[in-house]
């Protein structure tokens, strides 16, 4: 018993801050509250997936903390740096945009650019960002390729990629910006069925070597898998969360139930 | 009295000088509007108000009245003032703001018409916005501009007969001097017709030059 009381704080001097927190979090359009109040937190190489209906807010929550849309009320925070920093104009730009280095997104759309190639894409922000030679940001394209499958295609343009060569591309894209933090809006929701495991093969990949992960999904098998937590939101507010297996077999509110039953049968 | 194309030839200087001022004039006018449609377009996108608006209402004038009036207002509306010009300046500056004002609006249209998911992947890696702009948007955009653009540019030379009216010697100006003296309106007429259709090929063999190296990538 005093053994407990006397043990040093862990981690010795530096303290374990989460690498993703969210408090608070509102956002509206117009006269819609899209979110109501969200509070979150992810820590180093944690995997969180979020669950949730259409319209809940999802991607609004994922695009606030990227700051693709700027919130109303609340903080954004990584790994100890605020997001949305109290500030404004030019030095807001510059904070935001070295923030947004150490986060990667890929969308559901994959968003890549038609008019370079792969091999284009996944350099364009380390060559523009980092400073970095063409050869070494070459060699890390190159390796990140390879680890997507697709090192075959560092010539080829987008529009010659299928959907799931397509996503595992945006998926290189950010990572050659070496991020702290991935956040995945509905990598897959865009995918024929055949194309969406080698996309959640390359999320697995990087899931075992504890990449901080935000996932959010609509596929319950998959986030059971890989996800150290999920959480479920519906109508721009966190309705529960705790551990994936306690989530689908045991959910306490009648909201997740519900919306556990339709996933499920369908 | 049939077609005698005879007299041409020995009035082939005339159309010679009409060939060069059509040229200078096309190709004054075709830079004029070129830079001066991207400028409005920027500015109508991405301006404050203040500038944006009146922007806006020049371009909707000057889109919204013939060109021949506008070539009649700077050239002898701007003399009446105490402003002369010479009847060239006035020629390519109507025919390039007109032209401007038609580039300004396909490149908005072309710029608007990217996807925003395209600034957002560019932003989401940290790129800035003016970054974003010119490694993403704009390539994107030149690739949809370019055609239309190059149509306008054949309006353009097409239209530069219009300045005829101020006098500068382009090449329907230049054959009415020679139709003045040897009164062969038809002949002269139709040989202009001719150069004109010759420098439209000119014209669109660099224009689809220029669409191949834009669509190289792809
Ligand atoms: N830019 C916007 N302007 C206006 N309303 C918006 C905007 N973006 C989202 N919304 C609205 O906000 C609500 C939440 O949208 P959001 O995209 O965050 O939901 P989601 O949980 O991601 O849904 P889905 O599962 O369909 O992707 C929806 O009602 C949507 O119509
Ligand atoms: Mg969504």
């Amino acid at each position: 018993m005093s053994d407990t009381m006397t043990r040093p704080a862990t981690g010795g001097g530096k303290a374990t801050r989460p690498m993703i927190e969210v408090k608070d979090a509102h956002k509206s359009f117009g006269a819609i509250e899209v979110l109501k109040g969200i509070d979150l937190s992810v820590e180093r190489g944690q995997i969180v997936a979020i669950i949730g209906p259409s319209g809940s807010g999802k991607s609004t929550l994922l695009r606030s903390i990227n700051h693709l849309e700027s919130l109303d009320r609340g903080e954004i925070w990584l790994d100890g740096v605020q997001v949305n920093a109290p500030l404004t104009g030019k030095a807001f730009e510059r904070h935001i945009n070295a923030v947004r280095q150490r986060m990667g997104m890929v969308f559901q759309h994959f968003n890549l650019f038609p008019h370079l190639t792969v091999m284009e894409n996944v350099t364009l922000a380390p060559r523009l960002l980092q400073g970095l030679s063409g050869e070494a940001v070459r060699a890390r394209a190159e390796k990140l390729l390879d680890k997507v499958g697709l090192a075959d295609k560092a010539e080829a343009y987008p529009s010659r990629l299928s959907g799931g060569q397509k996503q595992r591309v945006a998926i290189a894209r950010a990572l050659a910006m070496e991020p702290k933090v991935m956040l995945f809006d509905e990598a897959t929701s865009a995918l024929d069925p055949e194309l969406v495991d080698e996309v959640n093969l390359v999320m697995k990949q990087l899931a075992q070597e504890h990449m901080t992960m935000l996932i959010v999904t609509h596929e319950m098998r998959f986030a059971g898998e890989v996800a150290d937590r999920v959480l479920f939101m519906d109508g721009g507010v966190v309705v529960e969360e705790g551990p994936p297996d306690r989530i689908f077999t045991a959910p306490k509110a009648e909201r997740t139930r519900a919306f556990l039953r339709k996933y499920l049968r369908d | 009295m049939g077609l005698d194309f005879s007299v041409v030839p020995e009035y082939a200087h005339f159309l010679w000088i009409g060939v060069v001022w059509t040229t200078v004039l096309t190709v004054s006018a075709a830079l004029l509007a070129f830079f001066g449609g991207i400028l409005f377009a920027m500015i109508v996108l991405y301006a404050p108000r203040l500038l944006a608006w009146p922007t806006r209402f020049f371009v909707w004038l000057f889109m919204g009245t013939p060109l021949l009036l506008q070539l009649y207002l700077i050239y002898f509306g701007l003399s009446q003032v105490g402003i002369d010009v010479p009847a060239l300046v006035a020629g390519i500056v109507g025919l390039g703001l007109h032209f401007a004002v038609y580039n300004a609006d396909v490149i908005r249209a072309g710029i608007v018409a990217v996807d925003p998911g395209q600034n957002e992947g560019a932003r989401s890696l940290g790129l800035s916005r003016a970054q974003s702009f010119r490694y993403v948007i704009i390539p994107q955009a030149v690739r949809s501009v370019t055609p239309p653009l190059g149509n306008n540019l054949i309006a353009l030379l097409k239209d530069s007969a219009l300045v005829s009216v101020l006098g500068v010697a382009e090449l329907v100006h230049a054959s009415q001097l020679a139709i003045s003296e040897t009164y062969r309106p038809f002949e002269f007429y139709i040989t202009a017709a001719a150069l004109y259709y010759l420098l439209n090929l000119l014209l669109e063999a660099g224009l689809r030059a220029v669409e191949r190296k834009v669509e190289a990538t792809r």
